[in-house]
């Protein structure tokens, strides 16, 4: 056709093209939120992913993760087929080799790991979102060496949550987004409940009667759309919190109604200097927990719906002891001036005055703006209340607590100071997601064992200890487990250490292993700590047998990560568009504080290359090596079709299985209930979800509602109908401090006493983060921390071709007055020195971000040659990780033994408590980061190109009708908080409205 | 040269930016990356996508930068930049070959591929600098506010909105007639003081954006009141003597 400029063409515009041959539905996998998708398929391909509308976690929306799922699921970094090592570790030397022989061979290796002495198998996971199948197994295998990356990443706020309140920030709890009136938000990499967290904070803001507050040292993200930024010194989060307490209790605006009903506020406290029981619950015959009854002067039941409890003093037990209440312990703790806010400002680096404002204004929103629903209830004794009465203050926390080494005792004091308010789960406040909240203290404890050979643990080797006695420890107080978690070192480790199994299993302390087995989690890169020391671990030699330290390393990814070149064999896995999978109620649920939901993943593309999904492979390696649950009674497999057949069919007590939907003969049964064999093909119709939202009378209270008890005990989330008691003074660590005290059988080695005396207090403390109190400070004097951005958090995405196009590299973060007292400009290069070591990278100046503290985007440094990215990629050329100078070891002091470089009492590893010195560098050192790693080689066979230029979805458009008989359709976001307040727009849900102005089209 | 529509288009289908509550989580500029890749201006062509300067086409970019001084009212600001669907589109009026144009029936804003010479007069044109040129394909390519996806009876309705609207997970992204005072964004633009992008530049861009709301502040909350004797813990304690606790 030719055209005259002399004429104007029309352009004919297809406006209804047929988009897709087909649409399914499944469950994102770009980060943990876990969204519902509907993905467009077109000519075999993927042509569009949307937000699935009825979804209960994303309702339709998807972020910049999700929408680049495309990109990930066609990455050339993909790997295509199991792998075998042929040259040195780490030289990325593999031939590749076929299924069977790769699942001999692992057979083989792990065969004679289980018949000699199966703990010398370490099975770690990292952002696994099957580690209900994956624990399991580990204990049908007999290992207690397992664990995810939870000990990297949040244990601090899933301890200190369980422990304290039942529940926990993120995914066993949520701020009541729709009432609250007072939102805080504490610390950075604050996202990792993505999607729900900006649907939320949309419509909470759009509300606008509602102040959102950033307590963080860096103004990004959500900090950058709060009302009020308090821009604090990282890691005293918990100094503030103690503050806000002290002024609370000295002006005496607490919630006391609350802590009658819902916390142990009255629970008597034996006082017994030297004693036993000293610091324990006074507690009567049967054990229940006693308080003081002020009317008639004796202690009776604490959890006696008629107990009248006394708050002060100190009074005789029948037994001759002393006792106190709890409050009084509390209270008499935090109206010390210690607390003052005077006495924090400095230390926290916020203005007292401002420490005040807050406290007030959390008084003034909890006690003069409670929030009223018109909704009955029945509480846990059986009384009814004829409305749902809340204090509007909702908080949420994440990595930026939990990452410190002090970060257990701070997310305690966060849970304390919402229980003073008496915020938790009433109307405005921090909500529980079911299926917490569960009992304080949790269970079960984690499951070790001896050795013997050929026998599963007999339990989850993950749990929650209750007391010294839970611990796993050897006879001489060592540690049982190869990360040493459950030990003296760090007794409540209830996600386990990743963070030290390489270095541990290199040093042979406690002992030597003989294979490493991992899956997703990338230990020779981002997810290490100390990634020079952590790539010798792996690599070195016995001096003397030339063997290498570390025997066999046995790993599972999908695609060309920095770890894959270290393992010995590769079990490629599947992206997650295909695969089957499961996002359990068993393992990290997916639910509302309106109600548990659980889904799966169904495969939507067929794999292109000799893959398989490492689900399937686990089960498969588990009947090979005769492991009891995976192999039926002739020795086959107990589960010969996959993991699907493992879904439907397995059961972890009678009638729950890991799918809470759908179960039954009849598939009628929603919770507990028969295998359904249909099960799978219901999910698939409901768009891969199973959701139960809660009658309107369950949906507060949960601790003491007994509508959702009743629930709750019925869907085997609880043992029993009773309330969680919320604890201010918790009685689980006071027992571990009476062991280090020389108190019950089993005792921390004398090394330990102090350490566990010092930070096992059952009331929540502030203390120096570990490793600024043992280096100079003087010569390191800034905090450095990281967080990742919104379109990468928790993403395996950086080397994603689109996404890398908004960040490909990442600066250093300084405040213009840090950096002009150092000489240091804008786009100057400077090196970054800890006590450990030094990297290079370049500067931003910022003004949002406190002057004591540097900061930058983690992960985004890639090694040359991974993830198939050229070897001038600005990811390895200009990209830096501070994990390079991170140590994963506390520096020694005093000629003691080195700890790990982790919270003391759960073992998270405390990656952001490093301290640093910057400088700027020569003219000759600008331009390249620093250190710099031997360029790993190309994936062997014949990798997915890297097309120069990428015309991705050229052949996927649609035709049809030039005009579609579509009507264009408003859409407002946030509908329904708009419609409330301007006048004559309709309410309803983006485009979809209840009632349409006079004559106006109905969607 | 190309005429605008001889009389204005009696819709004038737009895009309303609350930059109060954007975060600036890219999900608008990739789900929009997304959809166009294999949409009306397929594909968005990506140069060196795994090199070292991966470059692309985007119709919708976000871009971050902090405003004052950091001492009380700074802030970082999300932005999000997209063709704002002139009703004086500078860029339709040099184009000369009429590839640059506006639709009479509801003012948006394309170009036609078939005649775009690639000469990028409209990208110089265009103070907004949303015009995105395809160097591969060899022209110019933009926003179509999604043309193939607000009419397309073959999505669910839900799906008949621009894809950076029904994705933004804040939901800081509006869509509809602002030629219509009595539409729900024109209500919503009235209600917020929403504004036009630099009016100066005698544009008259149809999109709006909603300006970050003032501060909340509690500022009424009454100081709390110390007790009696704040120097004596015992004495704070001993306030509490008679109180009693009822589960």
């Amino acid at each position: 056709m030719k055209y005259s400029p002399f004429e104007t063409v029309k352009d004919s515009v297809e406006t209804a093209p047929r988009v897709a041959d087909s649409v399914k539905q499944t469950t994102c996998f770009m980060c943990a939120c876990r969204c519902g998708i509907d993905v467009y398929l077109k000519n075999g391909k993927v042509r569009y992913i949307e937000g699935n509308a009825d979804h209960p976690i994303n309702k339709g929306v998807l972020c910049a993760k999700g929408a680049a799922g495309i990109m990930q699921h066609y990455s050339p970094a993909r790997l295509q087929k199991p792998l075998l090592r042929v040259g040195e570790r780490g030289a990325g030397q593999f031939r590749e080799i076929e299924w069977d022989e790769a699942l001999a061979i692992a057979t083989e290796w792990l065969g004679a790991v289980r018949r000699s002495d199966p703990r010398r198998l370490a099975f770690f996971t990292g952002r696994d979102q099957s580690q209900s199948l994956t624990g399991w197994w580990a204990d049908r295998f007999g290992t207690p060496n397992y664990a995810s990356h939870g000990g990297l990443c949040s244990v601090n706020m899933a301890a200190a949550g369980l422990y304290t309140i039942g529940g926990s920030f993120w995914e066993f709890g949520e701020p009541d987004w729709d009432h609250t009136r007072y939102l805080m938000l504490f610390g950075v990499a604050e996202d990792h409940d993505s999607n729900p967290i900006k649907i939320g904070l949309g419509r909470l803001k759009t509300r606008g009667d509602a102040k959102v507050v950033s307590v963080n040292p860096i103004q990004t993200g959500y900090s950058a759309i709060a009302d009020e930024w308090i821009g604090i010194r990282p890691g005293t989060d918990g100094l503030f919190v103690l503050a806000l307490i002290h002024e609370l209790l000295k002006a005496d605006r607490i919630d006391w109604d609350y802590l009658g009903r819902y916390t142990n506020a009255g629970w008597l406290v034996i006082q017994d200097r030297g004693g036993a029981e000293d610091g324990l619950f006074a507690r009567d015959a049967d054990g229940n927990p006693q308080c003081w009854d002020a009317e008639r002067n004796v202690p009776v039941g604490a959890l006696d719906a008629g107990a009248r409890a006394a708050v002060v003093g100190t009074f005789v037990l029948p037994d001759g002891r002393s006792a106190t209440p709890a409050f009084a312990l509390m209270a008499a703790r935090y109206l010390d001036r210690q607390y003052d806010p005077g006495a924090v400002a400095g230390t926290v680096g916020v203005p007292a005055a401002t420490i005040r404002r807050v406290a007030a204004e959390l008084a003034d929103v909890a006690f003069n703006q409670t929030v009223e629903l018109d909704v009955a209830w029945t509480d846990w004794a059986g009384r009814r209340h004829d409305r749902m009465v809340g204090r509007p203050i909702a908080m949420h926390a994440m990595r930026g607590i939990s990452a410190h080494s002090n970060g257990f005792h701070t997310c305690r004091a966060i849970h304390l100071l919402q229980m003073l308010l008496g915020s938790i789960d009433v109307p405005g406040g921090f909500r529980y997601k079911p299926p917490y909240p569960k009992p304080v203290p949790p269970g079960p404890a984690p499951t070790g064992c001896d050795g013997s050979p050929d026998i599963p643990l007999g339990g989850m080797p993950l749990g929650m200890p209750r007391g010294p006695e839970d611990l796993l420890v050897e006879p001489d107080g060592s540690a049982s487990r190869i990360d040493k978690a459950y030990s003296w070192e760090h007794p409540i480790a209830a996600h386990g250490m990743m963070h030290m199994v390489i270095h541990n299993a290199w040093a042979g302390d406690p002992y030597d292993i003989d294979v490493l087995m991992m899956y997703m989690s990338n230990m020779g890169w981002n997810s290490a700590m100390n990634v020079p020391g952590t790539l010798k671990y792996l690599t070195d030699k016995d001096a003397e047998t030339g063997a290498y330290r570390i025997p066999r390393i046995i790993y599972s990814d999908a695609y060309y990560s920095e770890m894959v070149p270290y393992a010995d064999l590769v079990l490629p896995d599947t992206t997650y568009l295909e695969r089957w999978d499961c996002i359990s109620l068993l393992d990290r649920p997916i639910s509302s504080a309106d109600g548990p939901a659980d889904s799966i993943r169904q495969p939507v593309c067929r794999p292109d290359r000799d893959v398989r999904p490492f689900q399937d492979v686990l089960l498969d390696l588990g009947a090979r090596l005769g492991l009891p649950g995976m192999t039926d009674a002739a020795g086959g497999p107990a589960y010969p079709g996959g993991y699907t057949d493992y879904i439907v069919n397995h059961q972890r007590c009678p009638g729950i299985g890991p799918l809470a939907g759908w179960r039954g003969e009849d598939g009628q049964s929603h919770g507990t209930g028969a295998p359904n064999p249909g099960q799978l093909d219901s999910y698939v119709r409901n768009g891969c979800f199973w959701s139960h939202e809660l009658p309107p009378d369950q949906r507060y209270f949960k601790h003491a509602n007994r509508g959702y008890l009743k629930y709750a005990k019925a869907m085997g989330w609880i043992p029993a109908e009773r309330p969680t008691v919320l604890q201010i003074y918790s009685e689980v660590l006071q027992k571990f401090r009476q062991a280090a005290r020389g108190h019950g059988p089993v005792q921390p080695p004398d090394e330990h006493r102090a350490r566990i005396e010092t930070y096992f207090d059952p009331l929540p403390i502030w203390y120096q983060p570990l490793e600024e109190a043992a280096i100079d400070n003087a010569a390191f004097p800034l905090h450095a921390v990281t967080q990742r951005p919104m379109h990468m958090y928790h993403s395996w995405g950086s080397q994603n071709a689109w996404l890398r196009q908004i960040t490909s590299h990442n600066r250093l973060f300084v405040h213009p007055d840090t950096a002009a007292a150092l000489g240091i400009g804008d786009d100057d290069w400077v090196w970054v020195s800890s006590h450990h070591g030094r990297v290079k990278g370049q500067v931003r100046l910022m003004r949002g971000v406190v002057p004591n503290t540097v900061w930058t985007w983690n992960a985004i440094g890639k090694r040359k040659g991974a993830w198939r990215l050229a070897d001038d990629a600005p990811e390895s050329t200009r990209g830096f990780l501070l994990n390079h100078i991170i140590s994963e070891l506390l520096p020694a002091r005093d000629g003691g033994p080195r700890h790990a470089n982790a919270d003391p009492v759960t073992g998270q590893a405390a990656w952001y408590d490093l301290r640093v010195a910057i400088a700027r560098c020569g003219a000759d050192e600008a331009g390249e980061t620093a250190p710099r790693f031997a360029p790993l080689p190309a994936p062997p066979g014949r990798p997915f190109a890297t097309p120069a230029v990428l015309r991705y979805g050229g052949d996927l458009k649609g035709h049809g009708a030039a005009h579609g008989g579509g009507e264009h359709m408003e859409w407002l976001g946030n509908r329904h908080e708009l419609a409330a307040r301007i006048g004559g727009v309709p309410d309803g849900h983006g485009n979809r409205c209840a009632e349409r102005r006079g004559t106006e089209r109905k969607p | 040269m190309t005429d605008l529509p001889a009389s204005p288009p009696r819709r004038q289908l737009g895009l309303v930016i609350d930059l109060d509550i954007c975060v600036g989580c890219h999900a608008c500029a990739v789900t929009c990356k997304e959809w166009n890749s294999g949409g009306h201006s397929a594909p968005l062509t990506d140069h060196d996508p795994y090199g070292a300067h991966p470059t692309g086409v985007w119709f919708n970019r976000v871009h971050a930068f902090e405003v004052g001084d950091g001492d009380g009212d700074s802030r970082t600001v999300h932005f999000p930049r997209s063709c704002l669907h002139c009703q004086d589109a500078p860029c339709v009026t040099v184009c000369p070959t009429g590839a640059s144009y506006k639709r009479e029936e509801d003012g948006i804003v394309l170009v036609n591929a078939d005649t775009c010479i690639g000469c990028k007069l409209c990208s110089w044109a265009c103070p907004y600098g949303a015009r995105e040129y395809d160097q591969d394909a060899g022209v110019m390519k933009k926003c179509t506010l999604c043309v193939d996806r607000i009419y397309n009876d073959t999505l669910p309705p839900t799906s008949r909105v621009p894809a950076c609207v029904s994705t933004c997970p804040v939901g800081a992204r509006h869509f509809g007639d602002l030629g219509d005072p009595d539409s729900d964004v024109s209500r919503l633009v009235a209600a917020r003081d929403g504004f036009a992008l630099m009016p100066e530049q005698d544009c008259k861009p149809v999109n709006r954006y909603l300006p970050p709301r003032p501060r909340r502040a509690v500022a009424e909350a009454p100081a709390l009141a110390a007790p009696a004797d704040p120097e004596e813990d015992g004495g704070v304690l001993a306030r509490w003597v008679d109180r009693i606790l009822s589960r």
